[in-house]
């Protein structure tokens, strides 16, 4: 089937098949790799993206459900000049990531978060990232980041 | 993973899926947000031939105040309802428990009908709504009925929807101002819960309904009867387990089960009692 999803600002267009998911969609029609499949079982949250706005688990969503709408990945973050967004930047501050696999599905969901919540606290930070399994184990300083992009 | 091969269509009203569903038989599924489907046709545990996605139904999507009841369009995502001020004020239980299934990615996309006609004894919905005393409008060829939570439930992931009815419509009383708890017990972030309670209380009425402590959700109907006939905290919620019929397995034994369920019931009318 012919679907067309408007990633990052640019309209991408393929043939598909039905079963086509949305995170293969991301990385082999849009050819955009930062978004990682992790559990591939919407666990781990490595696939998180924002469809019309909210961050979504794209391994949990077809490719074909989300025709017609907007996407937002990591690499449609940063501003056109490279200038890091400023969840991107506090992660790179507060060393919020090591090995660095969920970080991008990390970026999406606090930043989705924040729209929500401009102005979480600490523990409505960690309740609001329980999608997002960091194996390294690096949870503080990720929360710390996401907590220095609040409005207190 | 990748869902077997299946042939995609989309509704744009009830009406249409209906007569999609009735079209492609009982092979066919309906698609709402996907986040109880997908992972099994991912899994391969489910392989239906068809999805007729209704996920574009907007006017079901939506929270009402009906007077007596509100009214909740079955496609209205999990985020919608833990948000909706009319959830918030007339049946904050629900919304409470809303804000614990999944995760926040999960409720982006699920919904309230899809969890409900899933009829998963793990999830939180089910236990809530049964606790509620909701009633589910479901639609089909030959018009729309209205079933009881409590007797919606047939078994194990099973409803007594017929393949070519649909949820449309959740209708849920309005709590008014009864105490309330919601309580769930797993290990590890965004797991489904080892035992479950939804739970309200309105002086000496009062109703108690188990996540997880059988093959459907049950309404343990001797902790309110204890209640009502004037019994303390403790000895109703020691009746916790009178109707359930739990299944071992990795997480937990019948006995624990039991137990959590007591524990949980105590902890439940504590909170709605305060």
């Amino acid at each position: 089937m012919e679907i067309s999803i408007t990633v990052n600002g640019q309209s991408v267009s393929a043939d598909v098949e039905p079963r086509t998911l949305l995170v293969q969609f991301i990385r082999d029609n849009a050819g955009l790799t930062g978004t990682n499949i992790g559990c591939d079982t919407s666990s781990c949250g490595a696939c998180s993206i924002h469809l019309d706005g909210e961050a979504v688990k794209s391994c949990t969503i077809l490719a074909a459900q989300a025709d017609g709408g907007s996407v937002t990945t990591i690499e449609g973050m940063a501003a056109a000049d490279g200038t890091l967004h400023p969840m991107q930047q506090a992660f790179m501050d507060n060393h919020g990531l090591q090995c660095g696999y969920c970080t991008p599905g990390m970026v999406m969901a606090a930043t989705s978060l924040l729209n929500e919540n401009p102005s979480a606290t600490e523990e409505e930070i960690r309740i609001g990232l329980e999608g997002n399994l960091c194996r390294c184990t690096g949870y503080h300083n990720i929360v710390q980041a996401v907590l220095s992009c609040t409005k207190s | 993973m990748i869902p077997a091969a299946f042939e995609y269509v989309r509704a744009g009203s009830a009406e249409e899926a209906i007569s999609l569903i009735a079209q492609h038989g009982d092979e066919a599924k309906f698609l709402a947000g996907g986040h109880s489907l997908v992972p099994l046709m991912k899994l391969r545990l489910a392989q239906p031939s068809v999805l007729i996605d209704i996920g574009r139904v907007s006017d079901l999507s939506y929270v009402t105040d009906a007077g007596d009841h509100i009214a909740i369009g079955a496609l209205t995502r999990h985020r919608d309802v833990e948000t909706s001020p009319i959830v918030l004020e007339h049946a904050p239980l629900l919304a409470h428990a809303t804000s614990h299934v999944g995760d926040p990615q999960v409720r982006h996309r699920g919904t309230i009908g899809g969890s409900l006609a899933h009829a998963d004894p793990a999830s939180d919905l089910p236990a809530t709504t049964l606790a509620l005393g909701a009633t589910y409008v479901a639609q089909g060829p030959n018009g729309t009925r209205e079933i009881p939570a409590g007797s919606f439930y047939e078994g194990y992931l099973t409803s007594v929807l017929s393949p070519d009815e649909m949820l449309t419509e959740i209708r849920v009383p309005k709590m008014n101002g009864a105490g309330w708890s919601f309580q769930k017990f797993n290990r590890r972030a965004q797991d489904w819960a080892i035992v479950g309670v939804a739970a309200w209380r309105n002086g000496s009425e009062a109703a108690v309904a188990l996540v997880n402590m059988a093959s459907v959700p049950v309404l343990a109907t001797s902790v309110g009867s204890a209640i009502a006939s004037g019994a303390s905290i403790e000895d109703a919620a020691a009746q916790a387990a009178a109707e359930a019929d739990p299944q071992a397995d990795l997480n937990a034994s019948v006995e624990y089960r039991q137990h959590l369920a007591r524990v949980l019931t105590r902890r439940a009318l504590e909170e709605a009692s305060a």
